[in-house]
């Protein structure tokens, strides 16, 4: 709905458009808004509702067909959760007006088409089964969508194409099955045998490399983590099985079989599936995420079957109502909780399943973590009496299992509960929690209670923490988040610089300039060296040590207060840490003076790279340096480095696109001289002209060279650091006869895998190299199997 | 992913109830001691990349404000909002992001929710200025402090105005 702005100067003509009431965006919002409200709460019945809409779309279709056909076309896309209500509506407007629905069909078809065009495939799934349902509302011949389905499953045998390209294809085909497949098999038995078997010999041949790494636990028990198409390919067989009785969806248009049953039916064209090409970018493969069975809620409705096709559309429907709604948080909770079948499934139980399985996807959540988190508490908010206890449920079953959980499941789990936790006073019964206590810290369930609380420190501060747990917890509790200065003692006067910290100390607070702090530290020795270059600033770690360490301490009351030193003193940095080894023991000192307040210890690296003072390389070296192996397996680490990594995408990205920009400029200014159509066409004034721009595009040519060269250096840094840890581990396991699974081995291997999906864009770059250089046939299996998986994904 | 930009290209356009983001919006504020027209402040609010963070107690810190509004993207800055007479934290400040995404997402998410056990209220800022970061009651503190009747433990006991009562 157009916002009305009061009036402004800007706005002179706003009065004119009040008077007159037919302006014709004023329609279309009429149409849209009469169309997109269909089928919500209402006094009247669905029925009728949709029948009195009918009318009055009818009567508006010789004024307004083409923006009814646009307006049906987008619902029919992006609102699939609706998916009924609105194929009853099409299916009484053709039985109004044939031509009408052909028209609709054809513009679907081209819908489809561009969709597919255009990589859009999560959308074209919903137009696909849109079609599909139109069958049953009698706008679409059953053989037709038939001879549409035998296209699709005829893609899986093209040859030499990705494996995901066929998948698709596939889902497309059996998820439009819950809704159709009854009329379907009544009208062509035959020919959907004959699919269904060449589905499950598709099935059958297809290779799941790519699961494990997309589970979000490792075991089976007590609900298998499935591949989606083998778990949508279990539920169709049993809707088969059960004569293709579906009982769940909500069916408007079975009320107007009378109406619909005289209405005639379109053909659907012949649809021949676009080609693969070089841009064609399909849907990655899934995992479903089943946390819940019948089991979990005894009192309530029965919570239908992980192979029962009900359970699949109700997944699907809550996802798309997610989809929807997720930026209004209050509206999506309330969608969510007004879902059809409340009292004949646990709707709450649904609910947090199909959350936790957006919050815990991988390679990553649909939308923002924060969300997620938000709209729990809005759940909360409406169903205070019924749904926090399945949250607590489910967090209790979440924290159970944890011995098996993917280390990437873990962050977000960590992260989501200690915030939802700042929302509810950190009220939790930890005690419940005690078998965790006399566990090895290293073993998941420890390390995640410290992890949780060191966050919710972060949320609020030390002493909380400590008054919220049980005293026996105190092992688990978070370090007081202070400043560790190695000067600050007399008993420390013994330590070489300890002289200098002193004069660095009284400098800065005298407001010293950068000079004189150079001037202070060019009597701190070397103790590399035995002689000092003429310079004097060759790598020394004495004077980053006492520079860095004092300036930190003294800057130490708060985030604030250490960027002003940093800025302050930026000069000295840079100068200090010019080399490779100079950057590392900058970062060196930071952890040393910070070990206890790893959030500072994180502004400080990002406030560091983004006035490079270190650069991203720098920071990984630092992370898998043998200094940082007691820390190598906490949160914190992985957060830096996650960050460290977005930031260099992000830099390639931004000169990029500056790139772009100045060459666009280029082309604008080309396109303005030629159309000026000057006769005297002086070459030497245009390349003039030019000159600048060309030279800043080359300029820029190079920026991005570097910076991609960079990006890619970064990544096989970080590859090359983990196989070396990992074949060390390897090697020491297998000459000492120990099981290679231990608790740091699975969180580095987890790790690694980390990193492959949550830059798998970037990554797909460095294929060849990462095959040819790191990911070797030598490498031990176990490293190279993740590589493998990652390879498995786009395949 | 694919979907995202392509949503327009497909048969012309969205729906309204979809492109509805009411926590992102402008609310009704407007900064009385801004210099310029209401245009220009508009203007700015609309494309800015920084908030207005309210409600905060007296005891919040910056290091807290970092953790919480880190979740909906990296923060440029943090400026606490201080009494100009005490120069201590007097319950707002300002969280400045390098785009404006993420601070649409601190709206949308994070505002209306709890830090240090108390709802805090974001809205859009048209950036930060020397001397924004003080309060503007005649006390020194935020304006709401001076004419408040209740007793907010976290914001210094009860309003000024009962105070000198």
């Amino acid at each position: 709905m157009s916002r009305r702005r009061h009036s402004d100067d800007s706005d002179a003509g706003q009065p004119h458009k009040r008077r007159r009431t037919s302006e014709p965006s004023e329609i279309e919002e009429r149409l849209e808004s009469l169309i997109c409200r269909v089928g919500e709460k209402s006094n009247s019945s669905l029925e009728s509702n949709l029948e009195g809409l009918a009318g009055v779309l009818e009567a508006d279709l010789p004024n307004y067909k083409s923006k009814i056909l646009r307006i049906l076309c987008t619902v029919a896309r992006l609102l699939p959760e609706k998916l009924t209500v609105y194929t009853t509506l099409v299916g009484l407007l053709n039985a109004r007006n044939y031509n009408f629905g052909g028209e609709f069909v054809e513009a679907m078809i081209r819908q489809l088409k561009e969709c597919l065009k255009v990589n859009m495939y999560n959308e074209a799934v919903h137009l696909v089964r849109f079609l599909s349902d139109l069958v049953n509302c009698h706008v679409i011949a059953a053989p037709s969508m038939v001879a549409m389905f035998e296209n699709f499953v005829s893609v899986t045998q093209e040859e030499d194409v990705p494996q995901v390209r066929c998948d698709w294809y596939m889902f497309a085909f059996l998820s439009s099955l819950p809704w159709v497949g009854k009329e379907l098999y009544e009208k062509k038995d035959a020919e959907m045998d004959r699919l269904l078997s060449q589905t499950e010999s598709y099935l059958k041949r297809r290779q799941k490399i790519h699961v494990p790494m997309l589970q979000v636990w490792t075991a089976d028990k007590p609900h298998p983590q499935e591949e989606y198409l083998d778990c949508l390919w279990s539920q169709i067989q049993k809707l088969k099985k059960d004569r293709w009785q579906e009982r769940h969806i909500l069916r408007p248009y079975l009320a107007f079989d009378s109406i619909l049953c005289e209405a005639l039916q379109h053909n659907l064209p012949p649809f021949t599936p676009p080609p693969h090409t070089e841009d064609s970018v399909y849907p990655m493969p899934r995992v479903i995420f089943r946390m819940f069975d019948y089991t979990d809620d005894p009192e309530g409705p029965v919570m239908p079957g992980s192979h029962s096709v009900e359970r699949f559309v109700i997944e699907e429907n809550l996802h798309c109502i997610i989809k929807s709604h997720w930026k209004e948080r209050k509206t999506c909770a309330a969608q969510l909780l007004s879902y059809p079948g409340n009292n004949k499934i646990p709707l709450n139980y649904h609910i947090v399943e199909v959350i936790f399985a957006e919050l815990f996807q991988l390679p990553s959540p649909p939308h923002i973590e924060v969300m997620y988190t938000t709209l729990l508490i809005e759940l909360c908010k409406l169903q205070p009496g019924s749904l926090p206890q399945v949250l607590a449920q489910a967090t209790e079953m979440l924290y159970m299992r944890l011995d098996t959980m993917n280390t990437t499941c873990v962050d977000r789990f960590i992260n989501w509960f200690s915030h939802h936790l700042s929302n509810f006073q950190f009220r939790w019964s930890w005690e419940d929690w005690s078998d965790c206590l006399t566990q090895d810290l290293e073993k998941p369930k420890p390390k995640f209670v410290r992890e949780v609380l060191e966050k919710c420190m972060r949320l609020s501060y030390h002493q909380r923490i400590i008054d919220i747990v049980p005293a026996s917890f105190s092992v688990l509790s978070p370090a007081n988040p202070v400043c560790i200065y190695k000067y600050g003692d007399e008993s420390n006067r013994s330590l070489p610089g300890y002289t200098v910290a002193l004069c660095l100390t009284i400098a800065i607070k005298n407001k010293a300039s950068n000079d004189e702090i150079f001037n202070i530290l060019k009597d701190v020795p070397n103790p590399n060296q035995d002689d000092d270059d003429d310079e004097g600033f060759t790598f020394n770690p004495l004077k980053i040590e006492v520079f860095v360490q004092t300036l930190l301490h003294l800057a130490a009351k708060s985030f604030s207060h250490s960027f002003s030193a940093l800025a302050k003193f930026h000069e000295v940095f840079k100068t200090l840490a010019e080399s490779d080894e100079g950057k590392l023991h900058v970062l060196r000192v930071v952890y040393e003076v910070w070990k206890n307040h790893p959030q500072m210890i994180a502004v400080l690296v990002d406030k560091m790279i983004r006035t490079q003072i270190v650069d991203c390389a720098a920071v990984a070296n630092w992370i898998f340096s043998s200094e940082l192996a007691h820390d190598f397996t906490r949160f914190y680490i992985w957060e830096i480095l996650h960050s460290t990594i977005r930031k260099m995408n992000k830099h390639v990205l931004k000169i990029h696109k500056e790139l772009e920009e100045t060459k666009a400029r280029l082309a604008r200014q080309h396109k303005r001289r030629d159309s000026d159509d000057d006769d005297d066409d002086d070459d030497r004034s245009s390349d003039r002209e030019d000159g600048p721009l060309e030279e800043q595009i080359e300029r820029l040519q190079e920026k991005v060279e570097s910076a991609q060269s960079e990006q890619k250096n970064l990544f096989l840094v970080i590859f090359q650091r983990f196989i070396m840890l990992l074949t060390e581990h390897l090697v020491r396991c297998e000459t000492g006869g120990i099981d290679v699974f231990t608790p740091w081995y699975k969180s580095c291997i987890e790790r690694l895998q980390q990193i492959f999906l949550q830059h798998h864009q970037i990554i797909q770059q460095y294929m060849v190299t990462l095959e040819n250089l790191l990911f070797t046939a030598e490498l031990d299996h176990h490293i190279l199997a993740v590589f493998q998986q990652f390879c498995a994904l786009q395949a | 992913s694919a979907a995202g930009g392509g949503a327009a290209m497909c048969s012309g356009g969205t729906l309204s109830i979809l492109r509805s983001d009411s926590y992102a919006e402008l609310s009704q504020y407007r900064d009385q001691h801004f210099r310029g027209t209401r245009y220009d402040q508009e203007r700015l609010l609309r494309k800015s990349c920084t908030l207005y963070v309210g409600n905060l107690s007296f005891y919040t810190t910056e290091e807290q404000i970092h953790e919480l509004f880190s979740k909906s993207g990296d923060i440029k800055k943090v400026i606490m909002g201080l009494d100009k007479v005490k120069k201590t934290a007097c319950g707002f400040c300002f969280v400045e992001y390098y785009t404006r995404g993420d601070a649409e997402n601190a709206m949308r998410f994070i505002n209306g929710t709890r830090l240090d056990d108390r709802i805090i209220r974001t809205d859009w800022d048209a950036g930060f200025k020397e001397g924004r970061q003080y309060g503007r009651g005649r006390s020194g503190g935020q304006v709401r402090d001076e004419y408040r009747q209740d007793y907010d433990a976290g914001r210094g006991g009860y309003g000024k105005i009962v105070q000198c009562q």
